[in-house]
């Protein structure tokens, strides 16, 4: 119940019950959420478009990669801070919620999917990257990739229907 | 509003509400949170697009490639989910018409939403007009900038003003 106690900790922070309390402070760090997760959505779909040799064909892969995830990380980041704002307001409902944790998996598995593709998929990136033929291994991230991120999108939204 | 606006607003609110398929929308609980998937999902297209479009005309995002080659890339992907965006908005508005129609933030992001399409129409026509406007001299430049700037401010406007429509209901 170490874990338990630690949320319990979290939510009675100053930070946490100042946005719980405040009337428009969650909605604002909601809407900066909602604003970034749509960003790491929309760019992280470029990349993977790419991969799985739908779109922006004329762009070598990993020069792609290059032009692209930076934005794709500083939404994320901002997604990060944002989301456990809102987390620790609740923190011991959010943990029991089978949506939210459905959605930490999920983000976990993109993470996997995305340190997988580095460590292998882009091996031999060289010989095929600025083809638009892309290798199965690149198809295979990319889709899995497109597809975490639109479940995430979906249990996240599922979440704010099942804390009551 | 004006009342003769808001008495209109009140009875097409009740004709949408007893309708078969709001009725259906409304005792079916996993429709709204779906179809609010799939609405920010096409959001997630739209902005990002507008986005990369808004950053070429800057010119920190792919700067080594003509303006009307990222505009033809992704101003199609500004356009085609706007569809996605209407069907699935015109759903939510049937399933909860009161909550929607009547409500401030749902009435401001239709504003900015004419906003956007004004916007992103602008960049449409001026490529066209002239396919490398924002690499053209300072005054072009500039205005290629201010119109980034406003497109940006539009579109994170209509996410936020989305996003509030649940705080006002």
């Amino acid at each position: 119940m170490e874990i338990e106690s630690a949320l319990k900790w979290l939510q009675t922070t100053a930070l946490a019950q100042t946005i719980a309390e405040n009337d428009v402070l969650f909605p604002w760090i909601e809407s900066v959420h909602v604003l970034a997760i749509v960003l790491v959505v929309g760019t992280i779909s470029i990349v993977d478009l790419r991969l799985l040799g739908v779109a922006s064909l004329d762009r070598a892969v990993n020069r792609l990669m290059r032009d692209v995830l930076p934005f794709t990380w500083g939404a994320f980041v901002v997604a990060a801070i944002t989301g456990s704002l809102l987390f620790s307001t609740n923190a011991i409902k959010y943990s029991h919620n089978f949506l939210f944790q459905g959605k930490l998996v999920l983000l976990v598995l993109a993470g996997l999917n995305m340190a997988m593709f580095h460590l292998i998929g882009t091996r031999e990136i060289g010989t095929w990257g600025t083809k638009q033929k892309t290798p199965l291994v690149a198809k295979a991230a990319g889709g899995l990739s497109l597809l975490l991120w639109i479940m995430v999108i979906g249990f996240g939204r599922g979440i704010g229907f099942t804390m009551h | 509003m004006t009342p003769s606006f808001n008495k209109s607003l009140n009875i097409i609110c009740a004709w949408i509400d007893q309708t078969a398929l709001s009725q259906a929308i409304q005792v079916t609980n996993w429709v709204v949170p779906t179809v609010q998937t799939v609405h920010i999902v096409a959001i997630a297209l739209v902005a990002s697009s507008a986005l990369m479009v808004d950053l070429r005309l800057i010119g920190v995002f792919w700067a080594d490639r003509p303006l009307n080659a990222v505009v033809a890339r992704f101003l199609p992907l500004v356009w085609w989910p706007m569809i996605v965006l209407f069907a699935t908005g015109a759903i939510l508005i049937v399933g909860e018409p009161a909550r929607s129609l009547k409500n401030p933030a749902f009435q401001l992001k239709m504003t900015l939403l004419i906003a956007a399409l004004i916007v992103t129409g602008l960049v449409q026509f001026l490529v066209r007009r002239r396919p490398k406007f924002a690499d053209e001299g300072v005054a072009r430049r500039g205005g290629a900038f201010a119109i980034a700037v406003v497109s940006m401010l539009v579109w994170a406007s209509i996410i936020f003003a989305g996003r509030w429509i649940a705080y006002y209901a």
